[in-house]
């Protein structure tokens, strides 16, 4: 019987289902190509120590996707739906970031603004969406998805207006820091920045009422409001955590290239995002959530990514297979099949007993 | 009470801005149409401005020709949708343009509406991209040929004389003209001779951080390969990305060869300075092409062929000038 609950309660954990995943996707590559796991320090072409292996892509890529997967887990938690303009908002904040980098000017000579006021800004215009986006939801009553529908439409058009349609490059190789190494430090820079996120979010969590409430509301809206929560300002409050979280990924996008296209910058990331959160085993209609087992399942579906072009899938075919992934989920959390199983085991407890 | 009140002003908002973007289309048209005087009225249908580079180029080009200056009246419609842009045409042919200026989004389902232009006297000029529809509906089409683009490059590679050629292949959205004739070309050349490979032949959808991460994943993998061939300078940028985070030496008589198409003037300074190999042009600036058919056909003369397809270069990393990015960069 105690190993029965030890079983149970594993099983039952949130953590269980992308933990599961990655020891799935770890084995099939190490069963296929064990040099899979390899990493060596190479020096990048400027110069710098640089790690270099499929883990550390994983790590890397991974990361941007786990900042939104916080965001996009209060939202959900809260609304009980997602946001899917969180793509369409990295394009304008990216835009918005190199609008102040670079004066409006497409080639210039020198950054026209400290980096940290152009991340400033983004960061605000990253939470102006969100506001905009929580509004429509919070006051206005709309689908989580079709008020950010606007957004997810609009968004790569204002985007390209904020730069007159200009594709501006940053001169500064300090800017590609963020999205690759710090001269000295051969770990990804996107590595730390997602831990800073994580603490932050930790201590956010631990040290405030934000994660109670969150769930409080997405459970039942008007019990909240009756224990003296507002609901309203609890639903924009997490579409502007979002907001800033869409800030930190744009920085990483941008980042990396040193430049940005609005048509294709972060394009279908939302849906990853949110694929993260359904892996973390968080129900998607809102109310309880498992911040961790969001992050984690960012990473899984970033390993499984990889995986899929070591296998050469072709890459417009890698939104079929985390399509499996997201059936096979959504199967497996429907309450049919749940109280299915459960009933399968019972009766297989009694035939035990009996073979016994 | 009070949200719907407010919802009834949202909705109401809404509409009206609706109809205003509705009939803010058509006002622009009539502009100055009854008093077009000696005026050429076209209207020209594109795809969105925002697509990318090329089409930007291509946009600000053909805004700079159909002025009122060079006696045009021209108007602009914009989608990258095919029934957007039917609907477009429609409204074009009701205002009885002259001249009716096409880029389609999709090849298929212009039969009817090119009729309706026909039977209204309006003359439909292709530019960009064909349609699948009798020849006889169109004065003329302007095109890229994106086969020769693709023979143009293979050619230039076969020129290097490398002992081997293990190309990485990256791809643009399947089945776009651009990805099949750019595609075809290496597809034939690798299939004929022996030393030439593909590592990994991989769509990246025109998108750099996918391209980046195609080769990333050959560069873990431990796979040799010496020519990247991105079927444009984005995936060029993503791919070359990968390759300076991992410490692999591209450029003139560097380790890799990096290809690419489409002529950014970004993407030119990188062959300027040597880091890139080659750029195959796609040629945006079609409106002087045009402009040339329709003062034909207004002057009463005839066309010598339909398809007119324009000059495109390739350019190498080791000839190009700085005349060159400036005049051929876009």
């Amino acid at each position: 019987m105690k190993n029965q609950n030890i079983l149970k309660r594993i099983v039952g954990n949130q953590l269980f289902i992308p933990v599961i995943a990655l020891l799935i996707l770890a084995l099939i590559n190490l069963i296929n190509d064990p040099s899979f796991f390899k990493i060596t320090l190479v020096t990048n072409n400027a110069g710098n120590p640089m790690l270099s292996g499929s883990l550390i892509t994983i790590l890397d890529f991974g990361s941007e996707l786990g900042i939104l997967a916080i965001g996009m887990t209060l939202v959900t938690a809260a609304s009980g739906g997602q946001d899917i303009s969180v793509g369409a908002t990295i394009a304008i904040a990216g835009s918005a970031m190199l609008r102040i980098l670079c004066g409006g000017v497409a080639r210039p000579e020198t950054i026209q603004a400290p980096i940290i006021v152009a991340f400033l800004v983004a960061c605000l215009v990253g939470m102006a969406c969100g506001l905009f986006n929580g509004s429509l939801v919070a006051i206005f009553k709309i689908q989580p998805m079709i008020a950010t529908l606007i957004l997810f439409t609009a968004g790569r058009s204002i985007a390209a207006w904020i730069n007159h349609n200009e594709l501006p490059i940053v001169p500064d190789p300090k800017f590609s820091y963020f999205g690759g190494v710090i001269p000295g430090i051969p770990i990804p820079t996107t590595v730390f920045i997602m831990i800073a996120c994580i603490i932050v979010i930790a201590l956010v969590l631990k040290f405030t009422n934000l994660g109670l409430y969150t769930q409080a509301v997405g459970i039942n809206e008007k019990s909240a409001r009756l224990n003296g929560i507002n609901p309203t300002a609890i639903k924009i409050l997490s579409f502007v955590i979002l907001g800033l979280c869409v800030a930190v990924a744009a920085l990483i996008k941008v980042s990396r290239l040193s430049t940005i296209n609005y048509s294709v910058i972060a394009k279908d990331i939302e849906m990853d995002a949110i694929l993260a959160v359904a892996l973390g085993g968080n129900a998607l209609s809102g109310g309880k959530f498992n911040m961790w087992a969001s992050i984690l399942g960012a990473y899984v579906i970033q390993f499984l990514t990889t995986t899929l072009y070591k296998f050469d899938v072709q890459s417009d075919a890698l939104a079929a297979y985390k399509a499996v992934v997201v059936i096979i989920l959504v199967v497996f959390s429907a309450p049919t099949v749940r109280e299915g199983t459960s009933k399968f085991f019972k009766k297989l407890t009694p035939a035990r007993k009996e073979a016994a | 009470m009070m949200k719907k009140v407010l919802s009834i002003l949202m909705a109401s908002a809404m509409t009206l801005s609706l109809v205003a973007c509705g009939s803010a289309a058509p006002a622009a048209k009539s502009d100055g149409g009854s008093a077009s005087g000696g005026l050429i009225k076209v209207g020209i249908i594109n795809n969105d401005p925002n697509e990318s580079g090329y089409r930007t180029a291509n946009d600000a080009d053909l805004k700079a020709k159909f002025t009122e200056a060079n006696g045009y009246d021209a108007s602009f419609a914009y989608s990258l949708k095919n029934d957007e842009q039917i609907q477009a045409a429609q409204n074009f042919i009701q205002d009885d343009v002259d001249y009716l200026l096409l880029s389609a989004a999709d090849t298929a389902g212009w039969d009817s509406v090119l009729k309706d232009a026909q039977n209204a006297g309006v003359k439909v000029i292709l530019f960009d991209r064909t349609i699948d529809a009798d020849s006889s509906l169109y004065e003329a089409s302007i095109v890229s040929d994106m086969a020769k683009e693709g023979q143009t490059a293979v050619d230039w590679l076969a020129g290097q004389n490398l002992s081997e050629y293990n190309v990485i292949h990256i791809q643009g959205v399947m089945g776009s003209a651009a990805q099949q004739g750019r595609s075809g070309a290496l597809d034939t050349k690798v299939a004929a001779e022996a030393n030439w490979n593909i590592v990994k032949q991989q769509t990246a959808e025109w998108n750099a951080e996918k391209a980046q991460q195609i080769v990333q994943s050959v560069i873990d993998a431990g796979t040799p390969f010496n020519v990247i061939y991105a079927e444009n300078d984005d995936m060029a940028k993503g791919a070359v990305a990968a390759l300076d985070a991992a410490g692999i030496s591209h450029g003139v008589g560097k380790d890799v060869v990096v290809m690419c198409f489409d002529c950014n003037k970004w993407a030119l300074e990188e062959l300027l300075a040597q880091n890139w190999n080659y750029d195959g042009q796609c040629n945006p600036f079609q409106a002087s092409y045009i402009d040339d058919i329709i003062k034909t056909l207004e002057s009463g003369g005839s066309l010598a062929q339909k398809t007119i397809i324009m000059d495109e270069k390739g350019f190498d990393a080791t000839t190009i000038t700085q005349d060159d990015v400036d005049n051929y960069g876009i």
